[in-house]
């Protein structure tokens, strides 16, 4: 029996497995994640973040388990979930060719605001994101930095409940990560879930609650203060050594 | 719609910005059909003789009047009979001819550089023909049909169209799809609210007017420059030819379901498809003169039944009647491979 979900539970994995031929990526995982929470998910390269994360988005199907995401289940449900959900991946991914203007209105495009809206809310968004200068820009050209702000608007362009980002901050440096932390607080403090992988263990420190996996399963999942109580440690860098050395 | 539009301005755009590939994609084929149609020949002119003269008469003054006349020999003049060796040897001259009256017939012999056989066999036939008019001794009247000039101008317009949309169409497409894969932007489209139909068809339609302006200047250069006869139903070329682009995207979107680096669907495209439509698909080889185990094999690859079809409708100038197996054989590989391909683009791994 699945116990029952709280209402205010937007993520509600479990015994979530993903198998790819006989390698075990993710093993019989369980967690909730509530309404407006910063949960980090962090783990070593190939411990199975991102293959979870590619579940819950509904870009691949798990082997066994469920995974309800806005009280949708996205095994069997993945479009109904699309509109609720904002995705930014590992590298900032945008169409480099194309202009800052371009990528953004393609992508507004994408998810149903019409012509007029976007004319509409476009000088808004350039001058959140500092880029009025840069509308006629190639993302080619721009600094990782602005890159990094350009992938985030375009994620949560059509205002989405939950926002997963896949290793967000990788390649930048930390004045930069600094700043979009702050855009990821910006963004929780109106009520959007943020569901946040990582391997750097500074950023876990700014999450509400953390899940560490090992090797495809979960090796602890608490806030970062309770983990660190508990490992009697002053850093999450020590709490993840302790846990994934042994 | 909008966002098939904006889909499809989106890519629109790559093409056009990548001034480069969309430059080679509209000169090329043109340059192909310049190249083969002109510059690459069956034909020969231009032989240049020297010939040889025991004794004059007027039998011999004729013959050689009628060398120099004939607009495909370049009449290099008469020399001794023992220099034609040495003449030859320094690539001076193609053939020789040596001529010796013996009463009242004529003796005559002919010599050719047969480092090139295919020429020699050429211009032997010319020469004789020239020494002996009238008096051949083959007693056929030949009549050549569909190409009386024997131009291989127009002979080779199938068969580069053919090769082109392979080349274009499914090479292009899938680059450009399995590009997004690599660079993640593949995933932005897939977790969006878009059908998976609408970003294949945001990629195919792009390609697909692409392709159709080729086509159209293709068409445009083969019945002006090459002077393919204009009797045929150009209606029914351009609507084979529509089929067999669908049928290219299809195989293109096909390759990028089944590869994950833009190098792979470029081998790919390039080894499974382009190699087999170049061998195998009549352009330059006949099928018929192949073993029959190749000649099966030549049934699977669609640019045969395309190019076959080509040649009916655009050299013979046949009704489309004539061309159904063809049309038939096409339209079911174009359903089943775009089934195949949609199917395969749509599975989650």
């Amino acid at each position: 029996m699945t116990p029952p979900i709280p209402s205010d539970t937007v993520i509600s994995v479990q015994h979530l497995t993903k198998m790819f031929g006989a390698f075990t990526a993710v093993n019989n995982i369980s967690f909730n994640v509530q309404r407006g929470e910063i949960f980090g998910f962090l783990g070593a390269n190939g411990a199975g973040k991102t293959t979870a994360m590619r579940i819950l988005c509904g870009l691949s199907t798990p082997t066994s388990g469920s995974a309800i995401v806005a009280g949708i289940d996205v095994s069997t449900h993945a479009e109904d979930v699309k509109l609720r959900i904002g995705y930014m991946s590992q590298r900032f991914s945008l169409y480099e060719d194309l202009t800052v203007e371009q990528n953004l209105r393609l992508f507004a495009a994408i998810y149903g605001m019409t012509r007029s809206e976007i004319d509409a809310q476009a000088a808004t968004l350039y001058a959140r994101l500092d880029m009025t200068s840069l509308q006629r820009t190639p993302v080619r050209d721009l600094p990782a930095g602005w890159k990094q702000k350009l992938a985030f608007a375009v994620a949560t362009i059509h205002n989405p409940e939950i926002l997963f980002l896949d290793e967000p901050t990788g390649g930048v440096d930390p004045v930069t990560r600094r700043k979009f932390w702050e855009l990821i607080y910006e963004a929780s403090s109106h009520g959007m879930t943020i569901f946040v992988t990582t391997h750097y263990l500074d950023e876990a420190e700014y999450c509400h609650r953390v899940s560490i996996m090992v090797d495809g399963s979960i090796a602890a999942l608490d806030t970062p203060e309770a983990l660190k109580a508990k490992y009697q440690v002053a850093t999450m860098d020590e709490v993840f050594r302790k846990i994934a050395i042994q | 719609m909008s966002t098939l539009s904006s889909l499809i301005r989106k890519e629109s755009l790559h093409i056009l910005r990548d001034r480069r590939t969309m430059l080679i994609n509209i000169v090329m084929p043109l340059l192909l059909l310049l190249l083969f149609g002109f510059a690459i020949s069956n034909e020969i002119t231009n032989i240049r003789l020297a010939a040889a003269v025991t004794r004059h008469t007027p039998a011999t003054q004729q013959t050689l009047e009628r060398f120099r006349q004939n607009p495909y020999i370049d009449f290099a003049g008469l020399v001794s009979p023992v220099d034609i060796d040495s003449l030859m040897q320094a690539g001076c001259i193609d053939a020789a001819i040596i001529l010796a009256p013996q009463g009242n017939s004529l003796k005559s012999q002919i010599l050719v550089d047969a480092s090139n056989s295919t020429m020699a066999q050429s211009a032997v036939i010319y020469l004789r023909s020239i020494l002996a008019p009238g008096s051949t001794p083959m007693p056929f009247n030949i009549r050549v049909l569909y190409n009386p000039e024997l131009r291989s101008a127009y002979s080779f317009v199938p068969g580069i169209m053919g090769m082109i949309f392979i080349m274009i169409c499914a090479m292009m497409t899938s680059v450009s799809i399995v590009r997004e894969k690599e660079t993640g932007t593949m995933d932005l489209l897939l977790v969006s609210p878009i059908r998976p139909e609408t970003v294949i068809a945001g990629k195919l339609v792009p390609y697909f007017l692409l392709s159709c302006i080729i086509l159209c200047s293709m068409l445009l250069m083969s019945y002006t420059l090459l002077e393919l006869p204009m009797e045929g139903q150009i209606w029914a070329v351009v609507g084979v030819s529509v089929i067999y682009v669908i049928l290219s995207l299809a195989i293109g979107l096909f390759i990028s379901t089944i590869v994950s680096t833009q190098l792979a669907a470029l081998m790919v495209s390039a080894v499974l498809f382009m190699v087999p439509v170049v061998m195998f698909s009549g352009m330059l080889f006949p099928i018929e003169n192949m073993p029959l185990p190749l000649q099966w094999i030549s049934c699977i690859v669609p640019a045969r039944w395309y190019i076959a079809a080509m040649r009916k409708l655009m050299i013979q100038a046949l009704p489309i009647s004539y061309v159904c197996r063809e049309v038939t054989i096409l339209a079911t590989s174009t359903i089943a491979i775009l089934a195949i391909a949609i199917a395969k683009f749509r599975s989650r791994s």
